[in-house]
């Protein structure tokens, strides 16, 4: 909804209720009750967004739970996330050259929490309902693999093979885990953490923030 | 011609009989072949490469090698500041840039809790739907030349330049805009610009009214494209087909309207096309009406423009509160979106892009399962794909 003045702000405040939101939490009840102790989490912003983590063995499970039960059959995507902060620095476009690596910040998950440095993110959509959910699951360090969606979903053929060459999360089940983007003998996992941008560490980035400040303005 | 003796002609009779019956016993095998199409191929639109293996003139297994565009936008997008990133997601969809900055300046706008002004979210919507027009055009006339029709990809290119026009002279960018900033715009719009857009969409109908006799009214064009490469609705959901491809399989669906992100859409009267055919037919049909569509939502938005300030209060260095936060919208070629990580930085954590051609293309394999060679390419061109957008 668009907000055209500053009273219809309000207005809307008060129709959708900022506090609660029944649709999304009866959403996460329900694949609560699907997949009992495989339901590790949830976390909810109202009117916006609905987050679950789930463990890994109930991966595929919380996918099929989602497509027939809330009816999510649309596969939006899949993807990870590397939570290990970089030990490049948190920011490359820092101004000094720093090619050794900082000490590292503690690591944070983010929405509905977690514990492991890989964590995986699908997120499903329903037509019907036209709202949103994104699953996650923890990887344990030690053993980076979780089972294939491809029967729930023949879509996820091609993310998985793109979340196996950038993170190196080997999908159980996958009939053809080959490279998608790099050439074939690419090593490493470039969206990875502790993978370099080499083009960063061999040449100053031009782009640098380097704003500057009114008098009585604060700094970054 | 030396005379034939009636010994030599019962010879070869014999021969001939024995020869025939040897083929009628024998089972023809022909050999499977391998047919490489790209990735310099005009139906590639860019580097998409498609190695099929026939089996005659049909198609066994089709797989398209992607990756001789990547560029690595996630990766590089972890080392940008916020407004830096909108130059390369600039890149993605090249022919209809300004909507790809829209959903990610949408994400980082709800991770600082930030809405623009009216004003701003009716031009931006303004410009959405002129870089729609403006990516589908195109379409129009490429589709059609690759099913063998000359004449409409010249004319497509030809009023693709009243509408880059239009763009350019709002934004100083005829491809790259890079003009949407979280909170607002760069600059409002110059003076004369709303007559003028109103004229630009004036002269795409016509260009619509006349594709829809010169190429939808076309018998070969029809020939050649209806019953061709059918997708089902829930195949297409399963595969995360959206977009006009989606529409065109039934499926009533589109985030401009179902979508809940702070654009104008909610405040004019259009209408959702869809096809319940969806075969490659369905999909150009589809895309012309929408093409048709878009110029009557920018014709109502300019109309009932609102004025006010065109940037929200934000700070002039942003850092995005730490969170994350996904936003998408209906952009030309299907749905796109940005999942964006912030730990509170200048630059974000992560940000993964949602790109509608990737998607939309990894159901070729499944789609062109058993389809005769010229198929091939009335598929792939009505699926209509950019390369940027999938290889990101």
């Amino acid at each position: 909804m668009t907000q055209l003045s500053s009273t219809e702000v309000e207005n809307d405040a008060a129709e959708t209720g900022p506090q609660s939101d029944e649709r999304r939490e009866a959403w996460a009840a329900q694949l609560a009750e699907a997949l009992g102790d495989g339901f590790a989490e949830h976390h909810i912003i109202p009117g916006s967004d609905l987050w679950v983590r789930v463990n890994r063995e109930s991966w595929t499970d919380a996918a099929t739970a989602a497509r027939d039960q809330l009816d999510c059959q649309f596969f939006d995507w899949l993807s990870a996330i590397d939570w290990l902060p970089s030990p490049y620095g948190r920011d490359m476009d820092a101004q000094e050259d720093n090619p050794e690596p900082k000490a590292a910040d503690p690591m944070e998950q983010g929405h509905a929490g977690g514990e492991t440095r890989f964590q995986m993110v699908m997120r499903l959509y329903s037509i019907s309902e036209h709202m949103g959910i994104t699953i996650k699951a923890d990887l344990p360090d030690d053993d980076l693999s979780i089972d294939t969606l491809i029967s729930a979903f023949p879509g996820a053929n091609w993310h998985e093979r793109e979340a196996w060459e950038m993170f190196g999360i080997h999908f159980n089940g996958h009939p053809d885990l080959r490279n998608i983007y790099l050439p074939g003998a690419f090593e490493g996992n470039p969206l990875r953490k502790d993978f370099p941008l080499l083009a960063r560490r061999v040449k100053p980035w031009p782009g640098i923030v380097d704003v500057e400040l009114f008098p009585g303005e604060e700094g970054p | 011609m030396t005379a034939v003796s009636a010994d030599q002609r019962q010879q070869l009779a014999y021969v001939a009989t024995q020869a025939a019956d040897a083929r009628l016993n024998v089972e023809i095998e022909t050999e499977g072949m391998t047919l490489n199409i790209g990735p310099q191929h005009p139906a590639t639109h860019g580097t998409l490469r498609l190695v099929a293996r026939l089996d005659g003139e049909q198609v066994v297994e089709a797989e398209p090698i992607m990756g001789y565009m990547h560029r690595g936008y996630e990766k590089l997008a972890e080392v940008r500041t916020y407004p830096q990133v909108t130059t390369l997601i600039n890149r993605i969809d090249w022919l209809g840039s300004f909507a790809n900055e829209v959903p990610f300046i949408l994400a980082a706008e709800k991770l600082m809790e930030v809405e623009a002004p009216p004003r701003a979210q009716w031009i931006r919507t303004v410009l959405f739907e002129l870089s729609r027009i403006a990516n589908i055009t195109l379409f129009l006339g490429d589709m059609a030349v690759q099913l063998g029709a000359l004449t409409p990809v010249f004319m497509a290119f030809r009023d693709r330049e009243f509408v880059l026009n239009q763009i350019e002279a709002a934004t100083g960018g005829r491809f790259h805009p890079n003009f949407d900033r979280i909170g607002g715009l760069k600059d409002d719009l110059p003076q004369g610009w709303i007559d003028d857009t109103k004229q630009a969409m004036e002269k795409m109908r016509d260009f619509c009214d006349e594709f829809e006799e010169l190429v939808l009214g076309n018998e070969i064009f029809q020939a050649r494209s209806r019953g061709i490469g059918i997708v089902p609705a829930e195949v297409g959901l399963a595969y995360g087909l959206s977009g006009a491809n989606i529409r065109a399989s039934g499926v009533d669906w589109d985030l401009r309207r179902d979508g809940h992100e702070a654009l104008a859409y909610d405040q004019v009267d259009w209408k959702v096309w869809t096809h319940p055919d969806g075969d490659s037919f369905a999909r150009y049909w589809v895309r012309l009406q929408e093409t048709r569509e878009a110029t009557h939502i920018v014709d109502q938005l300019l109309d009932g423009l609102p004025s006010g300030p065109i940037m929200a209060k934000v700070p002039r260095i942003i850092k995005v509160p730490a969170g994350e936060a996904y936003a998408a919208t209906e952009n030309p070629l299907g749905e796109m979106g940005y999942y964006v990580v912030s730990k509170g930085d200048l630059v974000p954590f992560r940000v993964k892009i949602r790109s509608a051609s990737f998607s939309n293309i990894s159901i070729t394999p499944w789609l062109l399962k058993g389809v005769y060679v010229p198929d091939i390419i009335t598929i792939l061109a009505s699926l209509y794909f950019i390369l940027g957008d999938i290889d990101r």
